[in-house]
């Protein structure tokens, strides 16, 4: 009853191990701040984890996929493990959490507004420059650089930025 | 969990079907929008058709990872999207254009980005939860799709000379067939009654005219005629989508084990 089992760290602390991967396309910020990394189950022999994909066609899946076995090999050694994408339920922008949307508007990047019913925001939104904070920036391209992005434009200090997209 | 084992085999065979219809329209568009890549009118423009055309691949691969783990014939998803001959593919007639010119993609893109909004809404409640809840997801990039599309439509439209007729010209060659995507399934019976869609074709054509006709009527353009042989919605494919199907399945012909 006390045997190897004793040793084998609970679904919490095998999660809390996985925390602070790096996403692959926006490094400065883990997979739990972005909301990918859901629930940890386990039972004797096997742990599943369940991962969000941002965007159902994000190229970085597989990566993360890729570095969060890597992860599980080093911390439960010899236990089946199953890493899973799962759309239910689906990754919205509300999952990216207080901590990961103020690492993202640190290098630039304007986080996304409340998702709603998870339609685009209207062309009139307001959202803040990251740079200068200005309430005046406009859309210029509702696609961006990776899937999850888009490109604003801010006429106050005149610099194009990218904004998280809402989902 | 997305086991078909539970599924009579009329109920399979036919959301087998439905999978197999909108991963190969997804593709075909996404693979055809694709050839932008580079050469857009504008840098703004390549990357956004280049954004759209990878969510739907990707939004493809989803359909065909289901598609495989409904059927467990020995394909995955890459043998399916890749190993038919040009005849095997299901797509809706109105893929079977080429890209053509700017106008033409953007005709193409909206009436078909609206068309699929509709499906899609009819497959959000579906009984079959994995497919639900890869519809809710797919829904929310969807949208970010139908605003662009709907934002160059109205750009051509209500411009002069060139831009509008080059539209117009586009909606007489695509017209005809922007009813196929929502043209009646063989299997369309058995959906219905396991609740796998919750409308049927003449129900998602009156919805798919509602949504459209405002934009259509306040753009002074020309709404698409009822489509004519639905029968062939969905086969007879052209000598474009021959071409397009060449290259695209050209890198795996090379390397049958090439990943994407």
């Amino acid at each position: 009853m006390d045997g190897p089992s004793a040793s084998v760290p609970s679904p919490g602390a095998i999660r809390a191990a996985l925390a602070d991967i790096p996403d692959p396309e926006l490094p400065v910020v883990s997979i739990e701040e972005l909301g990918i990394l859901g629930a940890v189950t386990a039972d004797d022999r096997s742990v599943r984890v369940e991962l969000h994909p941002t965007f159902v066609a994000c190229p970085a899946t597989d990566l993360i996929r890729a570095v969060v076995e890597e992860r599980l090999a080093a911390v439960i050694p010899g236990r089946r493990t199953e890493v899973a994408f799962v759309f239910d339920p689906p990754w919205t922008s509300d999952r990216i959490s207080a901590a990961g949307r103020a690492k993202l508007a640190a290098v630039g990047i304007a986080p996304p507004l409340a998702s709603g019913s998870g339609g685009p925001i209207a062309l009139d939104a307001v959202v803040p420059c990251p740079f200068c904070g200005s309430s005046r920036t406009r859309l210029d391209n509702l696609f961006g650089p990776t899937l999850c992005r888009t490109i604003r434009w801010c006429p106050d200090c005149r610099q194009p930025f990218e904004a998280i997209k809402t989902v | 969990m997305s086991s078909g084992a539970n599924l009579l085999p009329a109920t399979r065979n036919a959301l087998a079907l439905q999978l197999l219809a909108i991963a190969d329209d997804e593709f075909v568009i996404g693979s055809s929008d694709s050839e932008w890549t580079g050469i857009a009118p504008l840098l703004e423009e390549d990357v956004a058709m280049s954004s759209i055309s990878q969510d739907e691949i990707g939004h493809a691969r989803a359909f065909y990872e289901l598609l495989a783990e409904l059927v467990e014939d020995g394909r995955d998803a890459d043998a399916i999207a890749y190993d038919r001959p040009a005849g095997g593919y299901y797509h809706a007639r109105l893929l079977d254009h080429p890209r053509g010119d700017w106008a033409q993609t953007i005709a193409r893109r909206y009436l078909y980005d609206t068309a699929d909004a509709i499906r899609l809404e009819a497959l959000a409640g579906s009984s079959w939860t994995p497919l639900a809840a890869l519809v809710g997801k797919i829904r929310r990039e969807e949208r970010y799709h139908l605003m662009h599309a709907t934002t160059w439509l109205e750009r051509l439209a209500l411009a002069d000379g060139e831009p509008r007729r080059r539209l117009l010209d586009a909606l007489e060659r695509l017209g005809p067939d922007a009813g196929t995507v929502l043209a009646p399934l063989p299997s369309e019976a058995a959906l219905l009654m396991s609740d796998i869609s919750a409308a049927g074709a003449v129900e998602l054509e009156l919805r798919w005219r509602a949504a459209i006709g405002p934009t259509f009527e306040r753009l002074f353009l020309p709404l698409p005629p009822p489509i004519a042989s639905p029968e062939t919605a969905r086969s007879a494919h052209s000598d474009a989508f021959a071409q397009l199907h060449e290259a695209f399945t050209s890198v795996r012909r090379i390397d049958p084990a090439a990943t994407w």
